[in-house]
């Protein structure tokens, strides 16, 4: 059943023009498009909906807030990680940590670190972290904020975030590094903790910036 | 002689990489440099070089507190690495001694077994 939605979808993805100069870097738009029906000159036409990061409302570890607002208009990159992480997290960091020495200087590129252990990354605990990894929010946020909220919005990435007493300090989450546009689209997905992949996020994060 | 000794040297720091690879590099890096002033580096460590065979007491005890490694204040805690035995330590020692550019004379199983002994 979830398969022909699925292929139904997909077959008017296909039937749908697309605008194809709105994605001048050639990079692709992830996700499925939603159809929605409208009116046009009388008539009921079926057209489709991208995915877009819906808003949000998060708080730093400078004790702003991040919204939505905070991103507009940037090229941004989301991650899913927690503090106490003695997983995957300090590599996902260390290769993230370059992404952000090569575009912090641009007032159209930010990243958005939200932690899934919000009982105890505390704002205090993100300021100490952000300190001790030598990160500014003016480019650099690390957001904590209700849990239902980020564990809904890592699914709205496509990433995965779960509590789980099985995994290595309870919590489950992939590494992922997610790519976002101007208009909060998907536009790619990179392993944090393999460096080629975080190069080729860095060139495809630059395309964005210069050609969308 | 010299070559078996050469031979068995090679083996326990190859063995020593691989123990590294599983038990050590998330926090401490595939090239041992750490990160930034959240995990401090074994390459070039002055902490490593001083404390010497003694690290087979971190890997087993864990670090708390502050501490100094090359004029950087670390505090975020290191927990215990359980399950390695003794053999194992050494192996690990003799790797993080010898990796990235480190020098340090080959270290024997009953200098480690020692060192456990004195910090249990
Ligand atoms: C979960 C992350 C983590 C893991 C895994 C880990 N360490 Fe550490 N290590 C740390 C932290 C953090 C410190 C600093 C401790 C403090 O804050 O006082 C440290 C300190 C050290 C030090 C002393 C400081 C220095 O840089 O010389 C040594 C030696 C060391 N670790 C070796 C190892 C070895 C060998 C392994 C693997 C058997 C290992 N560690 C596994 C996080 C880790």
């Amino acid at each position: 059943m979830k398969y022909v939605f699925l292929v139904s979808l997909v077959a008017l993805m296909l039937g749908s023009c697309t605008q194809e100069n709105e994605n001048a870097s050639g990079l692709p738009v992830f996700g499925v498009k939603l159809p929605i029906t409208k009116e046009v000159n009388g008539k009921t036409v079926v057209d489709s909906l991208e995915h877009t990061i819906p808003p949000f409302s998060f708080v730093d570890q400078d004790s702003a807030i991040v919204t939505e607002k905070t991103v507009e208009g940037k090229v941004y990159l989301a991650d899913f990680f927690f503090t106490s992480c003695f997983t995957i997290c300090p590599k996902v960091k260390k290769n993230m940590k370059k992404a952000y020495k090569a575009f912090k200087g641009r007032s159209d590129f930010a990243i958005l670190s939200h932690s899934i252990d919000t009982r105890h990354d505390t704002v205090g605990r993100l300021a100490w972290y952000a300190n001790k990894f030598d990160i500014s929010s003016d480019t650099w946020h690390l957001l904590t904020g209700d849990k239902e909220a980020i564990y809904k919005i890592a699914y709205d990435y496509y990433v995965t975030a779960l509590e789980s007493a099985d995994a290595p300090g309870g919590f489950d989450h992939s590494g992922a590094v997610v790519l976002v546009d101007k208009k909060r689209r998907i536009r790619g997905m990179y392993d944090g903790t393999d460096p080629e992949r975080m190069k080729q996020l860095v060139k495809d994060t630059q395309l964005l910036l210069d050609t969308e | 002689m010299a070559f078996s000794c050469g031979n068995s040297r090679e083996k326990t720091y190859n063995e020593g990489a691989m123990l590294y690879e599983k038990h050590c590099e998330n926090c401490h890096m595939s090239d041992g440099t750490g990160l930034e002033a959240l995990y401090p580096p074994l390459a070039g460590a002055d902490m490593l070089q001083s404390v010497g065979v003694g690290a087979a007491c971190i890997i087993k005890n864990g670090l708390q507190g502050k501490i100094m490694v090359n004029g950087v204040e670390f505090e975020t805690g290191m927990a215990p690495v359980v399950g390695l035995s003794s053999v194992e330590i050494t192996n690990i020692l003799n790797y993080i001694h010898n990796a990235w550019g480190n020098r340090r004379e080959f270290i024997k199983l009953n200098e480690v077994e020692a060192s456990l002994k004195a910090c249990e």
